[in-house]
């Protein structure tokens, strides 16, 4: 059977009342939970203009300063690697697991572990990758990918999760009292970190200057799994670096008021260094995989580099009114909501997720709310134009001109010819007023009339209408 | 940019492609409006799109073409009046961006600087003041993305509905939130843009209003496509057509 399609996938969603409901009610929660804390338009706006400065200046150095964490990491003791593809990625977590002899690794909550379907990987290495955010271990007990790259249970309400929890976790009873339910997640996770050999997490920002690793987390499960094993392994996208240790307090402030509407999350842990001498507690090694995947090539384009600004607060998926509908999942793969439409077929190819771009009205809600102002409609439009570009070199996005064809071609120049011939305009104009409401119904306009009655032409266009009223012409 | 608030003698009326097939009702009453003012209201012949459905499309050559036909259309010095919200954003803000690096970037850029939507254009240039004429109603007002986004317009839009002493207006509980129409995106995702749609009709008919105003044709023809397809009983116009109509006369 053929993989289900975008629009499939989105319909399939749309049918669905519950998850609707689930995601209609969670993303109207986190739309009011960041306008508590940035209800104040000028400063929000300074802050943000602030923001961009410092991820724009972070990427105009990005060779320079991925140079500088790397060594200032080595300095510190971290071991920095350095990673193409996710394959090579996978394969250095690999050796450094294997070369501890573990079997176990206890997971912090990252979209970079996700977007190399590490795993999956590890599993097929007889490794158990265990999640320990909440909203992960939920989706991994249910066999599920995040829904939402902040909030990766989102799609689940109470109930759905007390049912996952009683048949998937051993013993545990039926409960949606979420203080138990976090209980019985705790009970299970605790033993985990001991256990494992090997803890893995994400990273927020580098700090190139200090060669400082800083994540931020809301339930310590993150600290547990950079403290407790003797072995620390963080993985990040390079564009996650930045350039100094004063850049953290606006861009934390961005971050976690956009993601969650928090002023600071619970937990903000600044990894510097694996255990010293003399310390009691800590990881003995900490390994940093930096990857790329596709980002260099980004890089390279000036208005495509933008994509790379982005922190992954969320908030562009909470705000957008298409997600809100469909969820995290329609969209079949990893990152889902504007900055997937975005940043997925720039790495995939536009052949394989090139539709994703046009799955947008250009509404703007993303791009009022990004805390570092990526101009996500502009980079859609980008995405539209290089899926139908002729221009043969230099493809800054792989797949450019997949989706070109005859029929289209001719549509929009048939339009360009109407639009730039007033007198030819006018007499196909009045001919719609005409006969258009007897229009075969086929095409768009079967499309459009799935969900809306015909548009009723005019019998007298605009044009004839002020002829008639004697308004001049020049 | 003083000058941007000296009351002119005369402007060019853009009256989008929406209105001339479909609501050329609206664009009379955007007129009569404008010229009752005492403002000489001129119409060039030649105009057609702004060009933002191949623009937004993935067809940049096409959209300049046709854009190009408005750059050589509107040449005088003069304000150019956009019933429209999104057309105006597409011309002022678009426009230089489209003909960047070209011969006729100069040529756009100083185009854009004479665009007005058309309440912003009522309201902060003429300074209208209107007598509701019309028996009490309850209406609720629609934002288009972009007369909200990139225009930033939408309080002048309000303010002229708030000068009608009969009507009352009901605001939408998710006011902010896009209709789903975006142009072709209506008809490449259809059950997306539909849901979106239909959402926005939901939020409307809750609000008891008798009638929906917007200042965009593309979000009217899409919301009143739907509410007629499930036969609900509001009506939706366009702003300039229920001023008109609530203070002819005066």
């Amino acid at each position: 059977m053929a993989p289900e399609t975008f629009e499939q996938s989105a319909e399939r969603a749309l049918a669905d009342a519950q998850l609707r409901k689930n995601f209609a009610f969670a993303m109207g929660s986190f739309i009011l939970k960041r306008q508590a804390v940035f209800s104040d338009v000028e400063e929000t706006e300074r802050l943000r203009t602030l923001g961009n400065a410092i991820k724009q200046r972070a990427l105009s150095r990005l060779p320079e300063l991925l140079q500088q964490l790397e060594a200032a990491c080595t300095r510190n003791g971290i071991r920095v690697h350095w990673a193409e593809t996710t394959a090579i990625a996978n394969r250095i977590v690999l050796e450094i697991v294997e070369s501890h002899a573990a079997s176990r690794v206890v997971k912090g909550k990252s979209m970079v572990s996700e977007e190399m379907h590490l795993n999956a990987f590890l599993g097929s290495h007889g490794i158990d990758a265990i999640e320990t955010d909440l909203g992960e271990f939920i989706i991994q007990l249910n066999g599920e990918k995040p829904s939402h790259i902040i909030v990766p249970a989102i799609h689940k309400n109470k109930a759905q999760i007390a049912a996952i929890f009683h048949e998937k976790v051993p013993g545990a009873p039926y409960t949606e009292e979420v203080a138990e339910l976090n209980a019985i997640a705790r009970r299970t996770l605790r033993r985990r970190f001991y256990e494992a050999g090997i803890g893995l997490s994400g990273v927020n920002f580098a700090v190139a200057e200090t060669g400082t690793l800083c994540l931020v987390e809301n339930e310590g499960n993150g600290r547990m799994c950079t403290t407790v094993p003797a072995v620390h392994i963080a993985v990040m996208g390079l564009e996650k670096v930045v350039e100094k240790l004063e850049d953290l307090p606006p861009l934390l402030r961005l971050l976690t008021g956009s993601a969650t509407g928090q002023l600071v999350t619970t937990y903000v842990n600044l990894i510097t260094s694996p255990r010293r001498e003399g310390e009691k507690d800590g990881p003995r090694e900490v390994h940093l995989v930096i990857l790329d995947n596709g980002r260099s090539r980004i890089y390279q384009d000036p208005q495509l580099r933008q994509t790379l600004l982005c922190v992954r607060c969320g908030t562009c998926l909470n705000h957008c009114p298409v997600y809100t509908r469909i969820g995290g999942h329609a969209y079949g793969f990893v990152y889902p909501g504007p900055i997937g439409k975005v940043l997925t077929p720039q790495v995939e190819g536009l052949e394989k997720a090139g539709e994703l771009a046009f799955a947008s009205s250009l509404c703007g809600a993303c791009e009022e709310v990004c805390p570092v102002k990526i101009p996500l409609p502009a980079l859609l439009r980008r995405l539209r134009d290089e899926s139908y570009s002729a221009a043969p070199d230099g493809a800054a996005v792989p797949g450019r001109g997949c989706r070109q064809n005859l029929a289209e071609r001719l549509a929009w120049k048939g339009w360009e010819i109407l639009n730039t011939h007033p007198r030819l305009n006018r007499l196909v104009t009045a001919l719609l007023g005409k006969v258009g409401d007897c229009l075969p119904l086929g095409g768009p306009l079967e499309r459009w009339t799935r969900y809306r009655s015909e548009p009723v032409f005019a019998d007298r266009s605009l044009q004839r209408r002020v002829r008639e009223e004697g308004i001049p012409d020049e | 940019m003083s000058l941007a608030f000296t009351k002119p003698s005369k402007v060019y009326f853009f009256g989008t492609c929406l209105i001339d097939a479909f609501y050329p009702d609206a664009g009379v009453a955007a007129i009569r409006l404008i010229e009752r003012e005492g403002v000489r209201v001129v119409f060039p012949t030649g105009q057609s799109c702004c060009g933002q459905p191949a623009y937004n499309s993935g067809f940049p050559d096409q959209a300049r073409a046709v854009a190009r036909q408005q750059l050589r259309t509107f040449r005088q010095d003069i304000p150019i009046v956009v019933p429209s919200g999104s057309c105006a954003g597409m011309m002022k803000h678009h426009y230089p961006e489209l003909f960047a690096g070209t011969e006729a970037e100069a040529a756009a850029r100083a185009f854009a600087g004479r665009v007005f939507e058309w309440s912003e254009f009522m309201v902060r240039v003429l300074g209208v003041r209107y007598t509701d004429r019309g028996a009490p109603i309850r209406v609720t007002w629609h934002s288009s993305c972009h007369a909200m986004r990139e225009m930033k317009i939408v309080e002048f839009s309000k303010q002229l509905i708030r000068q009608l002493g009969n009507v009352e207006l009901a605001e939408l509980a998710h006011e902010r939130e896009c209709c789903g129409f975006g142009g072709t995106f209506s008809i490449k995702h259809p059950a997306i843009s539909g849901a979106l749609v239909n959402d926005k009709v939901d939020d409307i008919q809750r609000t008891g209003a008798a009638r929906v105003i917007a200042g965009d044709c593309g979000c009217l023809m899409n919301i009143s496509g739907a509410s007629r397809q499930r036969g609900l009983p509001f009506e939706a116009q366009h702003l300039a057509e229920f001023i008109w109509e609530r203070t002819h006369g005066t």
